[in-house]
């Protein structure tokens, strides 16, 4: 296989929770990310899944260097990206872009698109204003929408064109590796086809990397090559999409599917309904941070933490049951 | 499942409007909607936003925003045309006989009240229970929405409960009129999964229990799957399609319906997803004809410049489409 793109190796975040007031003490960390390594290969997909709080949107943030790592590290394209400083950290930046969720809120009210999507060019290259606005006309042309949208404002946009133009201002430097934090759950059924059948394009297209951060099983595993799946700051599964939707092996993972809705009112689906809600992060339990909720608890489980363990090629889950 | 036949909701040529700019500019929500709902029935009302699908639920309250007026139609309910009732009769009719679960939880929760008084509210405003019977009441429904330890946490303020909690406490206050109707408006969309599919099965369990009966707006078509035993697919302010779920998922007739169930990712399967060209309508400027022809594959002149009737099929399935038109005369 080819060199890997981005790699990250045992990545921890831990935010301090403080007493507060002026003379604060450290009560404890948030092990927002906890120990996470993974690998994205040129053109590939990585999905990442779970639930609000198993550390998805910290780990996007550790890639986007919008927050440094408690510890571990980040390795883009063979070099440590916290040491990066001066040229070579704007030219990460340039490489690694991202599209949130909302595009209601992630887009300014008060620019026009042309702007917008300019704005990242002015920041990063020295092209003429004649270049840029050249540029702003391809990469809107690329995510299907005509180039003379450019002096509109986002407000006569619907939420679906919002999410292209948000699209279109993440490639406009030539982007090698996007991340996607759950581009699609704020759009409606038909739209969400539009945006993956419109990402699978540029992918092929372009060869851009992608990291799609989703909660969305079906969605996830339809864009994705590879899941891989966190609870509570740690990976518990990876696997290729396929093996994964066909083969899930943490009871975590099975419960995610098993939680995921039918296509057809006729479809069984095999009842691994998890009972409670994700434990707080600044209080996991001890042992592995799943078995509070898992159906197949062993006395073992509250006691180790699993590590992550190859079962087959490429198949890797933190499960005593394996 | 309440075995009953009685009919308890039925919507009959439901004309909704919204006005602007002082009478001049009329958006047409609702454009003539008719279904029936049976007792202990439920039943999914699907379509993309802007579709019509929250104005019909607040049209069924009687709750349109003041730019809002339902021009015709009756909404009969239980008996009674809830379009005759005068202003403070529908209020006895709401939260007692019809509940409502909207979609933020966090919103529909008064963030200065405890959980006991919200809960609490519409069994002692319609019902008149008091005191201590009051109090065993909403210990009895907080412990149906599975909270636990009920009567500690019902001293509580909403702040204090999750996301998934907030949503089951917004359900027990729905129930606490012993409601015949619950309508619930897109009630997981900002739940995790594995929360929500756990609401997904309460909501269902609490219907065995109650026999209540349950309208689902939502456009997640998974849900309309799992839990539903009839469907309404809504274009453009109108029903386009409706029958059993079974039948609609195994032969949707409408265009539309096929390219919402074709454009569903599905697990373990990487086949590219149809696209469904275009944009949803401005309802203000409805295209002529059947609304969905600029965006349909099988569109043909007549579809441009005439609306389809509704054809009506003998498992109960309807739909508006020429096609289902001739469909229908050929056997």
């Amino acid at each position: 296989m080819a060199d890997a793109l981005l790699e990250a190796q045992d990545l921890r975040k831990y935010f301090p929770v403080t007493s507060g007031g002026m003379f604060s003490r450290v009560k404890g960390f948030v092990k927002a990310v906890d120990g996470v390594s993974f690998s994205v290969y040129p053109g590939e997909t990585l999905g990442v899944v779970g639930e609000s709080g198993c550390g998805k949107t910290t780990t996007s943030k550790l890639v986007l260097t919008q927050e440094a790592p408690t510890s571990g590290s980040l390795i883009f394209k063979g070099k440590d990206v916290s040491q990066l400083r001066g040229r070579e950290l704007k030219e990460y930046r340039q490489a690694v872009q991202v599209v949130f969720q909302d595009p209601f809120s992630s887009l300014s009210p008060r620019m026009r698109v042309g702007d917008i999507i300019a704005e990242p060019l002015e920041v990063h290259s020295l092209m003429s204003r004649q270049g840029i606005k050249d540029r702003v006309g391809e990469v809107l042309e690329l995510v299907g929408m005509p180039a003379d949208v450019a002096r509109l404002f986002p407000h006569e946009f619907s939420g679906g064109q919002r999410q292209r133009i948000a699209i279109a201002r993440a490639l406009a430097t030539n982007a090698e590796l996007i991340v996607l934090d759950e581009p699609v759950s704020a759009l409606d059924v038909s739209i969400r086809a539009h945006i993956l059948t419109l990402l699978e394009e540029l992918q092929r297209e372009l060869g851009i990397s992608y990291v799609f951060i989703g909660h969305d099983l079906a969605a996830v595993a339809h864009i994705s090559d590879r899941i891989a799946v966190m609870y509570l700051g740690k990976i518990v599964e990876t696997a290729e999409s396929l093996e994964l939707s066909n083969n899930p092996l943490h009871p975590y993972t099975k419960a995610l599917f098993a939680a995921s809705l039918p296509s057809h009112p006729d479809e069984e689906r095999e009842e691994l309904a998890i009972s409670g809600e994700v434990p707080s992060a600044l209080n996991p339990p001890p042992g592995c941070h799943f078995h509070t909720r898992c159906p197949y608890y062993m006395e073992r489980c509250s006691e180790d933490e699993p590590l992550l363990k190859e079962v087959s090629q490429n198949h890797t889950v933190a499960c005593f049951l394996y | 499942m309440v075995t009953a036949t009685k009919t308890l909701l039925k919507v009959t040529d439901l004309y909704a409007q919204f006005t602007g700019f002082g009478g001049t500019r009329v958006v047409r929500a609702i454009d003539g909607i008719n279904f029936t709902l049976d007792q202990g029935e439920t039943m999914g009302l699907v379509g993309e936003s802007g579709c019509g699908k929250t104005t019909t639920c607040h049209a069924i309250f009687r709750l349109l925003p003041p730019a809002g007026d339902i021009v015709s139609g009756s909404i009969e309910f239980d008996g009674q045309d809830l379009m005759q009732l005068s202003d403070s009769e529908m209020r006895s009719i709401r939260g007692r006989d019809m509940g409502m679960i909207l979609q933020d939880p966090m919103a529909s929760l008064d963030p200065l009240f405890t959980i006991m008084d919200q809960v609490a509210e519409p069994a002692h405003h319609h019902r008149g229970v008091r005191g201590g019977s009051l109090r065993e009441r909403v210990v009895e429904l907080l412990r149906s929405v599975r909270i636990p330890s009920p009567e500690i946490r019902m001293r509580e303020f909403p702040h204090q409960m999750s996301g998934g909690m907030r949503q089951r406490i917004v359900g027990a206050i729905s129930l606490s009129g012993g409601p015949k109707l619950i309508v619930a408006d897109e009630p997981t969309t900002n739940l995790d999964v594995t929360i929500q599919l756990q609401y997904l099965n309460l909501l269902r369990d609490l219907q065995q229990e109650t026999g209540v009966s349950l309208v689902f707006v939502t456009h997640n078509l998974g849900i309309v799957a799992k839990m539903c035993d009839k469907v309404a697919v809504m274009y453009a302010g109108k029903i386009v399609e409706q029958g059993s779920v079974r039948n609609i998922y195994n032969n949707p007739r409408h265009p539309y319906t096929q390219a919402l169930i074709q454009s569903i990712p599905r697990l373990g399967n990487k086949d590219p997803l149809y696209v469904i060209p275009g944009q949803p309508p401005n309802l203000a400027e409805l295209p002529t004809g059947c609304a969905f022809h600029p965006r349909c594959p099988f569109a043909t002149e007549k579809c441009i410049n005439e609306e389809p009737p509704y054809v009506s099929f003998g498992d109960g399935q309807e739909s508006k489409c020429w096609l289902s038109v001739e469909e229908a005369k050929n056997g």
